[in-house]
């Protein structure tokens, strides 16, 4: 009952942004080449799988490869940078240069501190999935006006995987894990939710199970914006994703008060 | 006006007791100074004063204000030094001591007007350009204290301020330490450096496992403590005028306690 209590009993003040407006003058600092790096890979995947194996493949839902997987490369790349953020870059912040130390030493909560860490986390999200959509873009991928309200879902979306990514901080606060975290969550996550291929072709039991996944409920959303396939299904990937969000809300800052304060 | 008041103040974690239900005062202007070895308490100690570690019982207000209730209000006035330097190693020094400012709310434009007063105050106005791993420890450790100047706190929490430091760094340290209390500015300072304490602290307690030992000013606990045990200490060390080392290793003994 005291842990629930604590659980809920968030500490936030408009300090966040303050948290949040540090970590963007940092980001501005060398973010012509943080952003270069960061749509290199979507770009050799487009060129190698789009163009290169696309040359092999059928289209799919009535569509040419490379349109197929554009859109889900954009929620993709989306998603990695901020779990990138939200892992190696909070758990460097917090650990070797005592950046959460120091801000709590101010009228900052730590509270504060990871909601400016999820914030940052979103930010990477919308930041680089309008890039990469840049890219799809001056490409001829784009084919529908819906994409604009993309960076909103990527707020959603970015949102959900920084708090995934902070949750796996808080739990295994070590260096070496975050390389379990990114092959035995995000690698799986990203072979499996839609990004390459249609699950429909697998059996009932895997496309049940994909339905836990968040990238999937996000590349499905992103892919029918892009493509202009916009239906009622889309309005319960969003939902799911919401519901995600707000349900684990609370956990990131339990374990990082937990593993911080004593 | 008391600006920290402790009562039975006591500090447990992991089934560890760091601190054991201690007692003290610290009255406004003065600098009080937390003397000990490592593993004494003394950080532990401070940490629950800044709120960064919370009080497992007893009573701890500082300014008037309980610590478990205001502590935003406490930080408000606080500056911290810590023990390890954690400057923000992403931003130049003086973005270091604005985006510090930012997080206390200061105007941005007072920010800078204070920021370029403390760096020229602590000798490194030229170095506001550059980044903090280039600067050299003793001008690392200014930079920490000037940063924890940037919201003029009444109360300066210094904790081993000047451990790893050479001489010359540690005597430019202490010189504007004093300017500040001269300012009014009350001091809070752990050290182990017994010359740190009489160099510095107007009144002291010495800590060990976790217990406060005595309480006093520099002279007075070299005077009591010299009269009992003279015959020893003028063993030890022959026809040297007993200090406040010590009394130290008097009261927290000799053996390595980690």
């Amino acid at each position: 009952m005291e842990t629930l209590k604590r659980l809920f009993r968030i500490n936030i003040s408009p300090l966040v942004w303050k948290v949040f407006r540090r970590h963007l003058i940092v980001f501005s600092r060398n973010w012509k080449v943080n952003i270069s790096f960061n749509f290199f890979e979507p770009l050799l995947y487009l060129t190698a799988l789009g163009i290169g194996l696309g040359a092999y493949v059928h289209p799919i839902e009535g569509v040419p490869y490379l349109n197929y997987l554009a859109p889900g490369l954009v929620a993709s790349s989306a998603v990695f940078a901020t779990a990138y953020e939200c892992t190696y870059g909070t758990f460097i912040r917090m650990e070797f240069q005592k950046t959460f130390h120091a801000m709590v030493a101010t009228p900052v909560s730590m509270d504060d501190v990871i909601a400016g860490e999820i914030l940052y986390g979103v930010f990477k999200s919308v930041l680089y999935s309008l890039v990469i959509l840049a890219v799809i873009f001056a490409l001829g991928l784009v084919k529908s006006p819906w994409t604009l309200l993309i960076p909103c879902v990527m707020f959603v979306g970015g949102a959900l995987f920084a708090i995934l990514s902070i949750i796996w901080t808080g739990l295994v606060p070590n260096i070496e894990s975050f390389n379990y975290y990114f092959s035995l969550v995000m690698t799986p996550l990203f072979l499996f939710s839609g990004v390459f291929f249609p699950l429909t072709g697998m059996s009932i039991i895997v496309q049940k199970i994909v339905w836990i996944s968040p990238l999937y409920h996000l590349v499905n959303i992103t892919r029918g914006m892009i493509l202009g396939r916009v239906g009622i299904s889309l309005v319960w990937d969003l939902i799911w994703m919401i519901v995600a969000v707000l349900i684990l809300l609370p956990v990131p800052f339990y374990l990082m008060r937990r593993l911080m304060i004593r | 006006m008391d600006i920290v008041i402790a009562e039975s103040l006591l500090k447990q974690y992991n089934g560890f007791t760091a601190v054991r239900e201690v007692n003290f005062t610290i009255r406004d202007r003065e600098c009080f100074g937390f003397l000990g070895p490592n593993g004494a308490g003394k950080t532990s100690l401070v940490k629950m004063i800044y709120g960064f570690s919370p009080v497992t019982s007893g009573k701890l207000t500082v300014f008037g204000m309980d610590v478990k209730t205001n502590i935003r209000d406490i930080k408000r006035l606080l500056g911290v030094v810590p023990q390890e330097n954690n400057l923000d190693p992403d931003l130049k020094v003086l973005q270091n001591l604005l985006v510090y400012a930012s997080y206390f709310g200061i105007d941005a434009r007072l920010a800078r007007e204070r920021a370029e007063e403390l760096l020229e105050f602590f000798g490194l106005k030229e170095k506001a350009g550059e980044i903090v791993e280039s600067l050299s420890g003793g001008m690392k450790r200014r930079l920490v204290i000037a940063r924890a100047l940037i919201n003029k706190p009444g109360l300066l929490i210094l904790d081993e301020p000047t451990t790893g430091l050479d001489p010359q760094a540690r005597h430019m340290v202490w010189q504007r330490l004093r300017l500040l209390k001269e300012q009014g500015v009350t001091l809070i300072l752990t050290t182990h450096y017994m010359e740190e304490a009489s160099q510095l602290c107007d009144r002291l307690v010495i800590m060990n496992l976790g217990e406060i030992l005595v309480e006093g000013t520099p002279q007075k606990l070299v005077a009591d403590y010299i009269d009992e045990t003279s015959g020893q200490i003028v063993q030890e060390k022959k026809e040297q005028p007993a200090t406040l080392e010590d009394v130290f290793l008097k009261l927290t003994g000799r053996k390595l306690q980690d």
